[in-house]
Order: structure tokens, then sequence, then C-alpha cells
């Protein structure tokens, strides 16, 4: 991992990003606002798997109206991301902090595919199945708020 | 911000011992920032909701004022959290951060987002009766809603960059 990081540290597009600084702070601004919508497009959900409103729209329709911007916003965050990797390969490629984060981020995305899948094939299944979506929304919540927490934490942990 | 009275308060703000504490410890500037970005994501995100409905981007099908309705008390509280944490994390330098440009820059625009949402609130929100489930809505409302979204990704930008100017 140390040479691949070496490696991609010295490609062009790497060099390009280190030798300007306001490339980092921008894709991280973009970054976090992919976040933002992915963040309260999941609580959305969450809040509506929970029975906590919009009691008047079914999962479905929740899931229809906020999913989509989900993945959406996740490609811009790969994309992103990506970009941050080259900028700073070892902060990232070398950091637990990081791969803890993109561990939560499959179960994450897992568990967003699952729970539309099912609300889009077997209908009203959510509904019916109160416990269990309660279960869901806190199990995606949780996941969520540990990615985002992850995320900052990249910038600390060899310090702390 | 030059009076000596401003640098006398702020100064005295980052000796109390809560800001020290912020200021010392090795793993709490970066909990409560961790919070502070939890919060404002959660903020700038559900505010994005209802401007995308008020530019008639999304939710169309959806009536505004119960969009508003479900959406709005969660960023008050997004927003209150995120007020608490960042008042916490200017206390640890306060001097520092009144300073910054950026810093500065994300204080006005959040004046600027509060003044268009009074305008939004005293102008064609009142008579969102007539334009509820309207597919679209009044200009007043449009324009609102655009410049909402252009101030809070701004706001975004700027908080990002006072990290990168204040280190």
């Amino acid at each position: 991992m140390e040479a691949f990081c070496t490696w991609l540290s010295n490609t062009p597009l790497s060099m390009i990003i280190q030798n300007n600084s306001w490339v980092i702070p921008s894709v991280q601004s973009v970054h976090i606002l992919a976040i933002s919508i992915v963040m309260a497009s999941a609580v959305m959900i969450d809040l509506r798997l929970l029975g906590a409103f919009s009691r008047t729209q079914s999962v479905l329709d929740t899931t229809q109206r906020y999913a989509p911007w989900i993945w959406c916003a996740v490609a811009v965050l790969a994309m992103s991301g990506a970009l941050l990797i080259i900028g700073e390969p070892g902060r990232e490629l070398e950091s637990q902090v990081f791969w803890l984060k993109m561990t939560l981020l499959v179960c994450a995305l897992a568990l967003t595919g699952t729970y539309q899948y099912v609300a889009t094939h077997v209908l009203g299944f959510w509904e019916r199945r109160r416990g269990m979506a309660g279960v869901v929304a806190v199990v995606s919540l949780v996941l969520w708020v540990g990615i985002v927490a992850a995320g900052r934490w990249i910038a600390y942990w060899e310090h702390g | 911000m030059a009076s000596a009275a401003w640098t006398d308060m702020f100064s005295r703000l980052e000796s109390t011992s809560v800001a020290t504490a912020i200021r010392e410890s090795t793993w709490l500037f970066p909990t409560v920032e961790t919070l502070h970005v939890l919060s404002i994501v959660l903020v700038v995100g559900s505010i994005m909701i209802v401007d995308l409905r008020l530019i008639n981007v999304a939710s169309r099908r959806r009536a505004v004022s119960e969009l508003m309705n479900e959406v709005l008390p969660w960023t008050w509280l997004a927003f209150f959290c995120a007020l608490i944490t960042g008042s916490l994390l200017f206390s640890s330098a306060a001097l520092k951060y009144i300073h910054a440009a950026p810093f500065r820059a994300k204080m006005v625009l959040l004046l600027f987002a509060g003044i268009n949402m009074a305008i939004f609130h005293l102008g064609s929100y009142r008579k969102v009766a007539l334009w509820d489930r309207a597919s679209m809505t009044p200009t007043g409302a449009r324009v609102a809603g655009a410049l909402s979204l252009a101030i809070w990704v701004t706001v975004i930008a700027c908080g990002r960059w006072i990290g990168f100017v204040t280190n």
C-alpha cells in the first residue's frame, strides 16, 4: 500500500492537486454538500420508517422521493472522494479510520438498496412490519452518522 | 472589530474554562467539530429539500406548507445544535476566527439567509394557500428558494475554508 501511495502521489493529476492549494478545500466543499444531500435524504426516509412523520405519504412515496438523491449524491461523493485520495493518498489509504468509513459505507449502501428494493417490490411491506422498519431506520441512522464522524476523524487520527 | 473592547471581550471568551478545555484537549475539538458537521449537513440538506420544492425541481406533487411543516422543525433542531457546537469551536480561538475572512463571510451569509427567509415568510408565504399545490410556485417563492440554495452552498464552502486559513 505504501508503494501504491507513493506511485499515486507522483502521478500528474496528484501533482496538480498538490501544487494548487485551493483544489483540496474546493473538492472537500463539494464532498460536504453531497454529504448534506445524502444525510438529509437518509434521515427523511429513516424518520418515515420510524413512523415519526409523513403518515400521509407511504414508505414507497418517501423512498421514491429521496432514495434517487442518495444514489446521485453517493456518485458525486465517490468522484470527489477519489480526487481527495489522489491528492493525498497516504492520508486516506494508510488510515484505519478511512477503511472503517469505507466498511460502514458498504453496509449503509447495502441496507439502502435493500429497503428500497423491498419498498418497491413488496407493496406495503414496511407499513406491515413496523418493528423491522424501526430497526432498519435506527441501523441506517447509526451507519450514516458513523460515516460522517469517521470522515471527519481521518483528518485527526494520526495526530491524535 | 479593531476596537479594544471587542478584542478584550473575545480574549476573555478564549480564557473561559470551556474554551481552554477545547483548545488544550486532543479529542474535544475534533469531537465538537464532528457534531458541528453532522448538524450543518442536516441544516443544509433539509433546507435544500424545501428550496428544491420552491424552485419546482422536487416534491412537486406535495403541498408546500405540508412539506415545510414536516421538514423545517428538524432544520431548526439541527440549526440549534450547529449554533451550540459552532459557538464552542469559536470560543476555543475567538481572536483567530474573528479575523479570518471566511469566518466573517460565513456570519454575513447566515444573516443574509435569515433576511431571505424573513422576506419569504412576510411575502409570498402569507398567501401560500393560493399556490400550496401548484406545480409552478410564484416568482417570490422561486427567488427565495434559489437565493437560499446559493447562500447555503456558500456557507458550507466558507465553513470548510475557515479550517484552511486558521490552521
